[in-house]
């Protein structure tokens, strides 16, 4: 026999550095929270099933499938979304300067996912992680080229097959920020 | 989805006894595969406990000198330890074939090991599927199985276990902790899962609130000579078509020690100890890393869409094995 109990839970959400108390169905993915209940539409809701990264965004700063995660499991996590990644005064992240200079989007849907997932994944590249194509398991930092964009992307699908300029403008943007860090 | 609720454990102790005493209690890790399922309406679980922030996600050595690792480990977090790069490369390689960058910064390592078969029947409740509904028949037989297995099934079920980290697991001899209401308990990989047979729908040994909490790698020195090898039918971000995990241990050109596991072949991370056994003592050369592939297929059942991967198998231990053994092949 189903329980009668409450299916629902006050949860406090920190997105983009801002609080949001909410009451929501425990059902409600993170995904759904951000772009229907506080409005933050863009992230994209792809297949909901973790297989296209269009929903991507930063939880705690690692890169995360907002559609497979519960927001009442979310609590207390800082998340950062693609409206959360330029400066206050409007300038770009290298990764959406990047994105425009090279025209790396025909439709642009899986565009904010593709963005916050290369922001995750070149903190990752920065600390060592390895990837599966990365020779070594033993280096430091990876090496940045376009094999292991590619690989450390798979989780990104992109239908409109824009993949040469994402490649592209992430290989611009990890520049950047690696000269920006020596500089 | 059907509605649930929705608790966060304190402690591991009060969590187990949550779901061992709640009927449609289950725990939630990182939720990549349950959250999945629910969506598809193939768990409808009433209570969710969530386990991710109890004290079990660190690593550490053991008083044998091997590593135990909290069930809460995320992948990501597993796959670039130094100690399991260095120590067991296998593993990290496996973990980062698997999922994507963002799946395993959310999968946990007890969720990994307890995540469901991705046959495409069990995944869709318009469909009959012994595991998922017992009883209501297998259409994989007869329908789609190209990715279904060709060891270990039964009759009723040729689901095959669809990790990549449990087969590294498997190789390496793992051992799986288990807290259960008033006790704790250990076994090895081979011992939590188990063949469908007329039971499909129980994937494991373990009981309503066996919580996994860690699994210990014990130490095997040799597993520094240890690699995965993925097939699949994207170059990443694809389940296994088939897969191999091994560690070798070669001394004046004989095999002195091996470890084998494959994995997408069978109901379960599948460890090939027919094989390692025909290993042990031989010549480590290609005929004999075939032969000994060839001895653990003997038992192969394979169907009409599924008959390539035992060659298959056949083709990547022995590439493996030679890779390991410091020829090419």
């Amino acid at each position: 026999m189903r329980t009668a109990k409450p299916a629902a839970s006050a949860v406090r959400l920190r997105v983009n550095g801002r609080t949001h108390a909410l009451t929501l169905d425990n059902r409600t993915t993170l995904l759904d929270a951000l772009r229907e209940t506080i409005g933050l539409t863009g992230s994209k809701k792809g297949c909901d099933h973790g297989q296209c990264g269009a929903c991507t965004v930063l939880v705690n700063g690692r890169r995360a499938n907002s559609c497979l995660l519960l927001a009442v499991a979310a609590g207390d996590a800082e998340i950062t979304t693609v409206e959360g990644l330029a400066s206050p005064d409007g300038t770009l992240h290298p990764l959406q300067r990047a994105f425009v200079e090279r025209d790396a989007l025909q439709c642009g849907y899986c565009t904010p996912g593709q963005i916050c997932s290369a922001a995750g994944m070149l903190a990752e590249a920065a600390a060592g992680w390895p990837s599966a194509v990365s020779s070594a398991l033993d280096g430091g930092p990876a090496e940045m080229d376009a094999a292991e964009v590619r690989e450390r992307m798979s989780g990104n699908l992109c239908r409109c097959g824009a993949y040469v300029n994402i490649v592209a403008a992430i290989l611009d943007a990890a520049a950047v920020t690696t000269d920006g860090e020596t500089a | 989805m059907q509605p649930f609720q929705y608790q966060r454990a304190a402690d591991a102790a009060g969590a187990v006894a949550t779901v061992a005493g709640t009927e449609g209690a289950v725990f939630l890790g990182g939720g990549t595969n349950l959250v999945d399922l629910m969506k598809l309406g193939v768990e409808t679980p009433d209570l969710l406990v969530d386990v991710t922030r109890l004290p079990m996600d660190g690593i550490q050595r053991t008083g044998e000198g091997g590593l135990l690792i909290g069930a809460g480990m995320r992948n990501s977090d597993l796959a670039v330890d130094p100690r399991v790069r260095a120590e067991y490369p296998v593993l990290s390689q496996a973990l980062l074939a698997g999922a994507s960058g963002q799946l395993r910064n959310m999968a946990t390592v007890g969720g990994n090991l307890l995540q469901r078969t991705r046959c495409l029947y069990f995944q869709d409740v318009t469909k009959p599927c012994n595991k998922r509904r017992p009883g209501s028949g297998c259409p994989a037989r007869t329908g789609d199985h190209r990715n279904l297995a060709i060891l270990g099934g039964s009759e009723h079920c040729i689901a095959t276990h669809p990790s990549d980290m449990a087969v590294a697991l498997a190789a390496l001899g793992a051992i799986v902790h288990v807290q259960g209401p008033g006790t704790a308990r250990t076994m090895g990989l081979d011992e939590l899962y188990r063949l469908p047979g007329d039971e499909p729908a129980r994937d494991t040994t373990l009981a309503r609130g066996d919580l996994i909490t860690a699994v210990e790698l014990p130490p095997l020195g040799f597993a520094r000579s240890s690699a995965y090898r993925k097939v699949r039918d994207r170059a990443s971000y694809a389940f296994a078509v088939t897969s191999v995990a091994a560690a070798l241990d070669v001394a004046d050109g004989q095999v002195r020690d091996v470890r084998l596991a494959l994995g997408a072949v069978a109901p379960v991370p599948w460890r090939a100890r027919r094989a390692e056994q025909a290993l042990l003592g031989r010549p480590a050369t290609a005929a004999a890393f075939r032969a000994a592939a060839d001895a653990e297929l003997a038992a192969a059942a394979p169907l009409r869409h599924n008959a390539f991967k035992a060659p298959l198998v056949s083709n990547v231990v022995t590439a493996v094995l030679s890779h390991l053994a410091g020829s090419t092949w």
